[in-house]
C-alpha cells in the first residue's frame, strides 16, 4: 500500500494533543473526507493521543496518507514506550477505565475508524494503528 | 493561565466555547464555573458548543462533570448548539452523556432552564 | 514487393500513406451503407473523424507495438477514440455501432494490403493478422470507454435518486417530517440521518417525525441506525417521533428483541404531528363562527 505522504508529531503535553487534532483535521479536509467522517477520525485521534499521553507517559503519532485507487486513506500510528496494557481485550471493552476517571477510550476509538489494530504488553509500550478510508 | 470567559445573564451563566480546548483549559473551566455558581447563586448554566467541532470522551466527561457539580449547587445545566457531526460521533463513540440537558440554541436553552427552575 | 516485416513493424503506415484518399472514401462508404444510425451523423463530420483516425493510426502504428496498446505511441489515438465513443454513447449509439466505426476499416484496409503484397500469401497472412490485432484492440477499447461512461452515469443517477428519495419536509413551525419510502440500506439510512440532523439545525426545529409507513421491512441493522439518529437528535436538543409503524413491523421489532427504549412512536404521521404540536404547546382550534 503506497504511502504518499507522512509526518510525525510528538505527544508530550496536552497542547500536543490539540496539535494532533488540528493536523488530522487539516489532512482529512485535504483528502475530502465527509464532515462526519472527518469528525469521527479527529475524535478517534484525540482519544488515542490522550491515551498515549496519560497512560503511555508520552509518545508520538505518525500520520500517513495511503493511496489505493479509487480510494485514499489516512492512517494514524500511535506509539508510546509506557507501561503497556496488561489485558488488551479488557481495555477494548466499553466503559473500561483505569479507576481515576480517565477511560482508555480505545473501544470508542475503534468504533470510529474503518481499521484498527493494537499491540501492547506490559513493559513493551503500546502501538495503535487506526485507518479511515474515503 | 487562560480562562474561558463566563458571562452572567440574570440568574444564569453563559459560557461560549470557541477554542479547541486542551485538557487543562477544560479543567480550569470546570473549576471557574463551580466558583462562579457559588459566588453568584446562579440557578442555571448554559454551555454553548455551537462552535465546537470535536467532542471526545474527555470533553464529554467534562460536560457531565459540570452538570453534576452544578446540580449539587442547585443550578441546572443545558448544553446548546451541538453540531450534527459531533452528535453522530458521540453516539457512535457510545458516550451516553446522561444527566445532561440539551437544546438547539441559547434561546431555547434559556426556556428550558426557566421551565426547570419553575418546576423545582 | 515488400519483404516480410519484423514483429513490431507493420505495413499500415505505408498503406495509409499511399492510399489515403481512396481508403477514406471506401471506409466512409462502408459505414454509411451499413449503419442504421447513419442519419444521425453528418457525412462531413464522419469524414472528418475518419480522416483524423487514419492520421493518428498512421502515426501510432509507425513503430508502435501492436500487441500493447498501453504504450505511449497509442495514447493520442486512444484519446481520440475515447472522445468519439463517449460522444456517440451520449447521442444514443449502441456500443456495437460505435465499435463498427473501427471494424468497418478492416475491409478497405485488407483489400489494399492484399494489393500491396501481391502473391505473397505468407506476407498477406502476417500483415492481415497484425492489422486485425490492432483494429480489434481499438474496437474493443471503444466498448470499454462506453461501459465506463455508462457506469459513471448510473452512479450519478443513483446519487440523485438517493437525494430525491429522502426529502425533509417542514410540516409546522418547529416540526420536520421525513417520510421514508422504499427499502433502507446502510448507506441510505446514514445519508438520511445526516440530512435530517442538518435540517434540524438549519430550520431550528425541535421535533422531527420519521415516518416509516413506506418501508416494507425493518431489520436489526436498520433499527439500530434509526435509534442512533434519534439519539443524535436528542443530543442536539431535538426530539424524534417514529410514526407509521405497521403491525408487521411492530411484530418484527418485538421478534428481533429490538429495544426502542424511550423513543416515542405513533401509528400514523397525523398522530405524530398531534403529539409534536402538543409538546410545542400548540393547539389547533376551529375558527370562530364556522359550522362544524
Amino acid at each position: 500500500m503506497p504511502v504518499v505522504r507522512n509526518e510525525t508529531l510528538p505527544i508530550r503535553t496536552s497542547a500536543d494533543v490539540v496539535a494532533v487534532r488540528q493536523k488530522v483535521r487539516a489532512w482529512a479536509t485535504e483528502l475530502r473526507f465527509s464532515l462526519v467522517d472527518q469528525t469521527k477520525l479527529v475524535t478517534a485521534a484525540s482519544e488515542l493521543a490522550r491515551n498515549a499521553l496519560e497512560h503511555g507517559k508520552g509518545g508520538e503519532v505518525r500520520l500517513e496518507i495511503l493511496e489505493e485507487p479509487p480510494r485514499r486513506g489516512l492512517r494514524l500510528v500511535f506509539e508510546d514506550r509506557g507501561p503497556g496494557i496488561t489485558d488488551v481485550e479488557l481495555a477494548l471493552k466499553e466503559g473500561y477505565t483505569t479507576g481515576n476517571g480517565l477511560g482508555l477510550g480505545l473501544g470508542g476509538a475503534r468504533r470510529l475508524v474503518n481499521e484498527f489494530d493494537i499491540e501492547s504488553s506490559p513493559g513493551q509500550g503500546t502501538r495503535v494503528v487506526a485507518v479511515r478510508w474515503t | 493561565m487562560e480562562h474561558i470567559p463566563i458571562l452572567r445573564m440574570g440568574a444564569f451563566l453563559l459560557v461560549t466555547i470557541q477554542v479547541d480546548m486542551h485538557d487543562q483549559l477544560a479543567m480550569t473551566l470546570q473549576d471557574d464555573l463551580t466558583e462562579r455558581i457559588r459566588k453568584t447563586g446562579a440557578r442555571g448554566v448554559l454551555i454553548d458548543i455551537s462552535s465546537v467541532d470535536v467532542v471526545d470522551s474527555f470533553i464529554g466527561r467534562m460536560l457531565a462533570g459540570i452538570a453534576t457539580m452544578s446540580r449539587l449547587l442547585n443550578a441546572e445545566t443545558v448544553v446548546v448548539g451541538m453540531q450534527p457531526a459531533v452528535a453522530i460521533t458521540l453516539v457512535e463513540l457510545g458516550l451516553p452523556l446522561q444527566g445532561i440537558c440539551t437544546a438547539l440554541d441559547v434561546e431555547r436553552g434559556m426556556d428550558k432552564l426557566r421551565a426547570a427552575i419553575a418546576r423545582a | 514487393m515488400p519483404s516480410a516485416s519484423s514483429a513490431t513493424t507493420n505495413l499500415i503506415p505505408s498503406v495509409i500513406a499511399k492510399h489515403r484518399d481512396a481508403l477514406l472514401d471506401d471506409w466512409v462508404r462502408e459505414q454509411l451503407g451499413a449503419s442504421s444510425r447513419s442519419g444521425s451523423i453528418k457525412e462531413s463530420d464522419l469524414r472528418r473523424q475518419c480522416a483524423e483516425f487514419l492520421k493518428l493510426l498512421r502515426e501510432a502504428s509507425d513503430g508502435g507495438d501492436p500487441s500493447n496498446l498501453d504504450g505511449d505511441r497509442w495514447q493520442s489515438l486512444k484519446e481520440m477514440l475515447g472522445n468519439i465513443s463517449r460522444t456517440r454513447g451520449a447521442q444514443g449509439f449502441t456500443p456495437t455501432e460505435t465499435a463498427t466505426f473501427v471494424f468497418s476499416l478492416k475491409k478497405p484496409l485488407f483489400t489494399r494490403l492484399l494489393r500491396e503484397l501481391g502473391g505473397n500469401a505468407e506476407a498477406v497472412a502476417e500483415e492481415t493478422w497484425k492489422a486485425t490485432e490492432i483494429l480489434d484492440a481499438l474496437g474493443l477499447y471503444t466498448t470499454e470507454v462506453f461501459q465506463k461512461a455508462r457506469d459513471s452515469l448510473i452512479a450519478r443517477q443513483q446519487e440523485e435518486m438517493l437525494e430525491l428519495s429522502t426529502p425533509v419536509v417542514k410540516v409546522w413551525d418547529g416540526i420536520l417530517a421525513l417520510p421514508m419510502i422504499g427499502t433502507l440500506d446502510s448507506t441510505r439510512t446514514q445519508v438520511v440521518m445526516e440530512t435530517l440532523l442538518q435540517s434540524i439545525v438549519e430550520t431550528g426545529s425541535q421535533i422531527a417525525i420519521i415516518d416509516i409507513t413506506g418501508v416494507p421491512t425493518v431489520d436489526t441493522l436498520i433499527a439500530q441506525h434509526l435509534l442512533k439518529t434519534v439519539s443524535a437528535a436528542k443530543l442536539m436538543g431535538a426530539d424524534c417521533i417514529i410514526s407509521g409503524i405497521r403491525p408487521q413491523i411492530a411484530q418484527t421489532i418485538v421478534h428481533l428483541g429490538i429495544d426502542l427504549g424511550s423513543v416515542t412512536t405513533r401509528a400514523t404521521l397525523a398522530d405524530a404531528l398531534k403529539e409534536g404540536l402538543r409538546r410545542l404547546g400548540t393547539e389547533l382550534r376551529a375558527l370562530p363562527g364556522r359550522e362544524a
